[in-house]
């Protein structure tokens, strides 16, 4: 792995997010969807509480259907076009793409998320919230986007089809969310001895942003997004050198 | 210089790639031909490093493309099949984007663009986005960005498709400019590109290697190479019966407005045809002397080898 190699791969990546109306799109249907859960669902004023729980509360629900829309482009649009031929036969490892490519993604989130600070701003108009809670649930919120990327890059790679990307990763996103609900664990609960059970939940992207949303920083969930983040671009790269021996 | 072993590539049950080999040095230019299909693109797939080989080997520059990827890759500059680009961006940022991958800064990398600008010609259309450019433009930004970094080995995959006849002079004109310094490998289908700047070709058909000679070997192959016509309206008679009597003649036949006189592989007989008939004082009109052409040994042997597999099954039915 080369940084220099990752910096202009991130660099290509990310200004090219901003030459399409992708960008734009994406931004104002995050920030106007996470509005109005906020308020009309969330119940952010009827709580009367100067915290942003009702906000982060629905960013899962949120990324599970939004973050498949930018991964699903990231390899499978390059396959498509045939741009991921140039790519691989510049002097890159598969590790230099995947990660160039997954920064560039993450960050893009990452601004998503940086611009709904005026909700921030409401809540410090109308209380007294506790700013370190607020800033803890950003960063979990910002590492959860990641693992759900994360899952969605290694989908991309396995496909030139974007739809079929996307829906895939919507899938197995479906999936990791869910894993801390009674809907998947009371049907593992009816089939599995206790230990697995509780296994299963600890892979639930609810059960991990439950805490970090509250404000509670945990080492472990942070290790835990880390860890997702890291296994399946991982497995993106080895997708990538299964396909070039096909 | 580019090492070829055995090279085979098999998408599921089909062999599009049969164990090839071959060695280009520097200096050389080799043509690749062979009709679509017959498993070029897949060969320079694979000694790119784009795809893994299901058997053999392919080396750049002493470096195996499979075990030092990256090592490889620095010394080869490569155009694609289609010549795939970033569209959404311009030839600054995307060429901007190649030089740093290839390691230039600064001063350095700014001097290295002007460089492969100048060559590919891009200087009108440096800052418009690549998808607005014609199609030979795009050609001639994939070409740039294989250029950029001089790079010993270049591997070009129908460098001059779709352009028009001054473009592909031009792109011909820089390929045997450098051609002396490195080591290149083009495809084609165009025969007379072979003609006009490859050193050396290569048919491959039906993933196999058929043929691998200069361009004048190649010639030579043809049925007609060195075959003497005589433009005549009145035929003598006896005078094919005359003609083929003749040392080095193999056979006579007749074409539209006279007779075709066939050498015997690698006789000369236009001094002999042409002092036989000023004997006879024939009234000949003309007598026209041909060069095998190319595009008759390329049918020749690829229809042959297209057939093969086809024969093969039947067989085993």
């Amino acid at each position: 792995m080369r940084l220099r190699n990752v910096r202009a791969i991130f660099a290509r990546e990310f200004i090219s997010y901003f030459t399409t109306p992708v960008a734009y799109v994406f931004l104002i249907v995050f920030l106007a969807l996470a509005g109005a859960l906020t308020f009309y669902i969330g119940n952010f004023f009827d709580r009367n509480q100067a915290d942003l729980e009702s906000f982060f509360t629905f960013h899962p629900w949120l990324y599970l259907f939004l973050i498949p829309a930018i991964s699903m482009r990231l390899w499978a649009e390059e396959r498509k076009s045939g741009t991921i031929e140039l790519l691989l036969t510049l002097p890159v490892s598969p590790w230099d793409a995947v990660l160039g490519k997954f920064l560039a993604a993450w960050l893009f989130s990452g601004l998503a998320l940086v611009l709904t600070f005026p909700i921030w701003l409401t809540v410090n108009f109308l209380g007294e919230p506790d700013n370190g809670a607020v800033l803890a649930g950003y960063i979990g919120s910002f590492l959860m986007a990641g693992a759900y990327l994360a899952i969605g890059s290694c989908l991309s790679a396995a496909t030139k089809n974007q739809v079929i990307a996307f829906v895939l990763a919507a899938a197995i996103c479906f999936l990791f969310t869910l894993g801390g609900t009674n809907i998947v664990l009371g049907f593992v609960a009816s089939v599995l001895p206790q230990s697995l059970v509780e296994l299963v939940a600890s892979f639930s992207f609810l059960n991990h942003f439950d805490q970090i949303k509250k404000g509670v920083i945990d080492l472990r969930d942070l290790v835990f997004f880390l860890s997702v983040m890291g296994v399946f671009l991982f497995a993106t790269t080895l997708v990538l050198e299964l396909k070039k021996g096909q | 210089m580019i090492e070829v072993q055995s090279l085979t590539k098999d998408f599921g049950s089909i062999r599009a790639v049969d164990n090839v080999t071959f060695t280009v040095r520097k200096g050389e230019v080799l043509g690749f031909l062979g009709p679509n299909g017959a498993g070029k693109s897949t060969t320079m797939k694979m000694i790119t490093g784009f795809l893994a080989p299901s058997a053999g080997r392919a080396a750049v520059c002493g470096y195996d493309v499979e075990r030092h990827p990256i090592k490889a890759k620095e010394r080869l500059g490569y155009l694609p099949e289609g010549a795939p680009l970033y569209v959404d961006m311009t030839p600054a940022a995307f060429l901007g984007f190649v030089a740093g991958i290839r390691g230039f800064r600064g001063a350095e990398q700014k001097k290295r663009i002007a460089r492969a600008v100048r060559m590919a010609q891009l200087e009108t259309v440096y800052n418009q986005p690549i998808d607005t450019l014609s199609k030979g433009f795009k050609r001639r930004v994939g070409l740039a960005q294989a250029l950029l970094h001089d790079p010993e080995v270049l591997v070009l995959d129908e460098p001059t498709d779709g352009l028009d006849p001054n473009q592909k002079h031009d792109v011909r004109e820089i390929i045997r400019e450098m051609a002396p310094e490195k080591t290149i490998v083009i495809s084609t289908h165009i025969l007379e590109e072979v003609d006009a700047i490859c050193t050396r070709a290569i048919i491959i058909a039906a993933g196999k290697v058929v043929v691998d000679g200069t361009p004048k070997d190649l010639e030579a192959r043809a049925r007609k190479h060195q075959a003497v016509t005589l433009k005549m309206r009145n035929i003598p008679v006896a005078a094919q019966q005359m003609l083929v009597t003749l040392p080095g003649v193999l056979s006579v036949e007749s074409v539209p407005g006279g007779i075709q006189i066939l050498p015997k592989p690698g006789e000369m007989i236009y001094a002999t045809v042409e002092g036989f008939v000023r004997d006879k004082a024939w009234p000949v009109e003309d007598i026209l002397y041909a060069r095998g052409s190319l595009e008759d040994v390329f049918r020749e042997i690829t229809r042959g080898a297209e057939r093969a597999p086809a024969q093969a099954e039947g067989g085993r039915a």
